[in-house]
């Protein structure tokens, strides 16, 4: 850092934003900032949690990290990472990882964890087969549990079968098992998250050594998967237009239609929209299960919910069909080329003892990367979508109960007050008295509305606390790119070349275009062709809209992004991890990314 | 076509043949032979530069003052030395020299005698400092007609016989009887832009990528540092081109009327528009592969484009050496392990 030391606000100095208090202290207290926290250091994870939280959707923080605090500090013991603690601020989730420092106790924890993570290492493709067959188990149970509602009387089925358990129950049972599946999901997510990566990690760092002017995403080409699933909800989206163009429907897909104008159209035309309409079926069950974001909130909707995601693709995909372009993902040329890549990198090695060391590296890394690239169809997009639609059905209840308006309200009670309101609706319908809730709930909806509204409208700081000296957690450097550099670029942002953003080289190649500034998913629709995404956080289920864009520039996100896997996989250049861009590039402005080199240069 | 041992055809020599062509000649020779784009030419061998000798040593001792000097008596030294040069660049050519040369020259214009070459000169030492006193870098460009081929050929023999070069040998108590020299007359290729291109990183040793520099106009603008060129960073092996720095590229250097080069600058709207297309770089690409490939070793590459054609020439190649001799040197970035875990331990494991 050039001239005096900066520093990041305590989180003490943070004020709440006026009007804001009661929604803020509504978290639970073990997520709150309290004095003690002054001393540590905590960055805002903008990468999963990019926008202000709803109450609810907390949910997903108390998850994932009890899932992996459990899964490096007791499962797999990793020697010096432990769990990330979280705390929330303004509506933001702030996290700071714990490490251990203690040599004896760093060696006590790398015996256990050789007992164990290489246990996972040596049997990770069964491991895998039955983490699969857990998953898809799991999302079965979610699939089968009943919609949430209270008859007028018992069914006349549950007396003559004698089930002695009314309805009122169901709803507790219900919503118990929904929280319940998902605290378990949370904990197959991280089962070889952290194992996952660090064998990807000892790779790329062994390539950056070996060839220092390798791209991250050369060494990401050389692992990556061909069958992975999060390439296929895109892929059945090119493989419907091509169906179109071959049932002769295509020209009922009209850019800017609204899908039921376009499904109503179809179901108008006869056999060839009905064998459309069936194949679209095909396609939803599972692959539209993916939310048009990360999956981390609950208006991230599926495709399945909301079509107008892959239908706005779908034009596009049937222009380049009928131009004679082969769309669809050319898997056996990539394997080829993957198969060229690691012996053409092979054979620039100096030594045999290098070839050797790259050898195991690069065998391990191949082993591991079809989980890395995989879990996330099944945890964040499949399991969440059905997670936050349960949670919905119990908003329709209550909303249709009085407890508030919508049953989106649902969304700004947390999990507690959540059950509270069940209860209350329990008891209402078992006493025959009015529910209580409707007299508390829409008023302090209104004021968390608010809240979100005063939230979004603060620039967030970026971390709190002291800056480390050092930041060697495996854990934070893999999930989120933070190094002792992208801090110091952080704080000091804003200074030097005004005009440059710089970030993580994500996908190569130098384009100038129109920038749009896209903070929500709901924005999406504002990009037009040839114009330059400028986001957060970008994801892979944003794929369809990549066909439309020059080019990727996000504020947060490293060499494993899936942003970068899907720019690359379009050939756009990109940039990720800028920490800045959507606050200091405006929207329109012409801007030239240099995926390269990972600088934005804004040109006007 | 050849006239024995006072002028040999790229076509006719390769990397073998140094001692009598000069490294610059024999590289050239090589590459001619490995199917790569030279420019047309062909090496004035030492031959030639022994009949000469041969013929100053007739009429009065040569290298036998020189080889008698105390190299720490500078005035005598450079009194020597510029008696020595005078006479190599005054004293009349051996008549079957100075035909062999003419009549290659001739051939060599392929109808247009007057065709611009360049004269090159092509030491026969390994040894970099000694070569690099002894007029590596003497290079005469677009230089017009038989009789200016002539002059600076001597020119080039000429610089074995600077004071820093006699010093050197003199320190070394190196026989003056070796010292010899080759010159290379080659086509002068008209360059639209030209600069040089590493197989290896020149900043950080990588082996996996090519850097390729370059500006507008002939590449003497680039190797003599006076423009900053163009720069990129092209994957070997993928092609990608994760790097691209244009640069102000103010003057070029372009022929002079008359014979010889000049600066020129470089209009507005060429200044900082990149000076070679995708295409090209992967043309530049493509053609890095081969040479390295033909040596089996990471090589530096001097490379223009022809104005007219568009076609790529290489006008130089030798073995990188800096980061060859630091990788001997090192220790491998990894070795195998037991099993492929342990090395996982290198990032769970703590800092080591």
């Amino acid at each position: 850092m050039a001239g005096e030391a900066k520093q990041f606000p305590l989180p003490s100095s943070v004020e709440v934003a006026a009007g804001t208090e009661g929604a803020q202290a509504a978290y639970p207290y073990y997520m709150q900032f309290e004095p003690g926290d002054d001393k540590r250091f905590w960055f805002y994870n903008a990468m999963h949690f990019p926008e202000p939280m709803h109450m609810f959707d907390m949910i997903t923080a108390e998850g994932a990290y009890a899932a992996l605090g459990a899964a490096n500090t007791r499962v797999h013991s990793l020697p010096t990472t432990l769990g990330i603690d979280f705390r929330i601020l303004n509506g933001r989730v702030y996290i700071g990882g714990n490490g251990v420092t203690d040599p004896d106790e760093i060696a006590k924890r790398t015996e256990e964890f050789q007992k164990r993570a290489f246990y996972y290492y040596e049997n990770w493709e069964s491991l895998y087969a039955s983490w699969k067959d857990k998953m898809k188990a799991l999302i079965q149970d979610a699939i089968a549990l009943p919609t949430p509602s209270l008859p007028e009387f018992e069914p006349l089925e549950h007396i003559h079968s004698g089930r002695g358990i009314a309805s009122n129950h169901d709803l507790l049972d219900t919503y118990l098992k929904t929280l319940e599946g998902y605290f378990r999901m949370w904990h197959h997510h991280f089962e070889f998250l952290l194992l996952g990566y660090g064998a990807y990690l000892v790779f790329f760092d062994f390539c950056k050594k070996a060839f220092p002017e390798i791209t991250d995403q050369t060494i990401a080409r050389m692992v990556a998967g061909f069958e992975a699933e999060i390439f296929k909800p895109d892929e059945e989206v090119k493989r419907l237009a091509r169906r179109a163009v071959e049932l002769g429907v295509d020209h009922k897909f009209i850019d800017g239609a609204s899908v039921d104008d376009v499904l109503s159209s179809l179901e108008q035309m006869g056999q060839p929209g009905k064998d459309w309409l069936a194949e679209l079926e095909t396609s939803r069950n599972p692959w539209f299960n993916v939310n048009v974001g990360d999956g981390f909130y609950h208006y991230h909707r599926s495709w399945n919910d909301d079509l107008s995601l892959p239908f706005s693709a779908i034009p596009g995909y049937i222009d380049k069909v009928k131009s004679g372009e082969n769309i669809e993902r050319p898997t056996e040329q990539l394997q080829a080329e993957r198969a060229e890549l690691i012996d053409g990198y092979r054979d620039m090695l100096g030594t045999e003892e290098e070839k050797a060391a790259y050898d195991q590296m690069i065998e391990l890394a191949c082993r591991v990367f079809p989980y890395v690239e995989g879990h996330k169809f099944y945890c964040e997009h499949w399991y969440t979508n059905l997670f936050f639609n349960k949670i919905r059905e119990f908003g329709a209840l209550l909303a249709e109960h009085g407890f508030f308006e919508k049953e989106e309200d649902v969304f700004h009670l947390s999990r507690y007050e959540l059950e509270e309101a069940i209860m209350d609706l329990m008891f209402s319908w078992g006493n025959a008295s009015p529910p209580r809730g409707p007299a508390r709930f829409p008023a302090m909806i209104a004021e968390r509305k608010k809240a979100i509204e005063a939230w979004a409208k603060l620039d967030a700081a970026p971390a709190l606390g002291p800056v480390p000296d050092i930041i060697d957690d495996p854990a934070i450097v893999m999930l989120w790119g933070i190094t002792r550099e992208s801090l110091d670029a952080w704080l000091n942002a804003g200074e030097g070349d005004s005009n440059e953003v710089r970030g993580f080289a994500a996908s190569s190649g130098v384009v100038e275009g129109v920038a749009r500034v896209v903070k929500s998913v709901q924005e999406i629709g504002r990009l037009k062709q040839g114009d330059i995404l400028v986001c957060q956080v970008t994801n892979p289920t944003w794929a369809p809209v990549f066909q439309k864009i020059a080019a990727a520039v996000s504020d947060i996100g490293g060499s494993m992004s899936h942003a970068a896997i899907v720019a690359r996989e379009y050939g756009l250049p990109a940039v990720v991890g800028t920490g800045t861009a959507t606050a200091r590039i405006q929207d329109g402005q012409r801007v030239r990314v240099d995926g390269g080199r990972g600088v934005v240069t804004i040109l006007e | 076509m050849s006239s024995s041992d006072i002028i040999a055809w790229f076509a006719e020599i390769g990397i073998g043949d140094r001692l009598t062509a000069g490294g610059k000649g024999a590289s050239l020779g090589e590459l001619t032979r490995a199917g790569i784009d030279v420019p047309p030419g062909f090496v004035v061998q030492t031959g030639a530069f022994e009949r000469f000798i041969a013929a100053l040593e007739a009429e009065a001792p040569l290298r036998a003052p020189i080889e008698a000097l105390d190299p720490d008596d500078l005035d005598a030294v450079g009194a020597a030395a510029a008696k020595a040069r005078a006479r190599l660049t005054g004293a009349p050519l051996p008549d079957d020299v100075r035909e062999a040369i003419l009549s290659a020259h001739a051939e060599l214009g392929a109808g247009a005698a007057e065709g611009p070459v360049a004269v090159r000169s092509s030491a026969t030492t390994e040894d970099s400092e000694e070569a690099s006193f002894a007029g590596l870098q003497d290079t005469y460009l677009w230089v017009i007609g038989g009789e200016d081929v002539l002059t600076q050929v001597r020119n080039c023999w000429a610089s074995l016989y600077s004071v820093e070069s006699v010093c050197y040998r003199r320190k070394q108590g190196l026989p003056e009887a070796g010292v010899a020299m080759g010159v290379v007359v080659q086509r002068m290729v008209d360059a639209r832009c030209a600069g040089v291109m590493f197989t290896r990183s020149p900043t950080t040793g990588d082996k996996s990528v090519i850097t390729i520099e370059g500006a507008w106009g002939l590449g003497s603008a680039v190797v003599s540092g006076e423009v900053t060129p163009d720069r990129w960073v092209v994957a070997k092996l993928t092609g990608e081109i994760p790097v691209r720095d244009i640069s102000d590229k103010h003057i070029e250097q372009l022929p002079a009327p008359g014979g010889g080069i000049e600066d020129r600058e470089v209009p507005d709207d060429r200044r900082k528009a990149p000076c070679l297309d995708d295409a090209e770089l992967q043309g530049l690409r493509d053609v890095a592969r081969k040479v390295e490939r033909h040596y089996g070793k990471p090589q530096d590459i001097e490379w223009a484009v022809d104005r007219d054609s568009g076609k790529i020439l290489l006008l130089q190649s030798r073995p990188e050496t800096v980061w060859s001799v630091k990788e001997a040197a090192a220790a491998p970035v990894a070795k195998p392990a037991d099993s492929a875990m342990a090395h996982v331990m290198n990032v769970f494991g703590g800092r080591k």
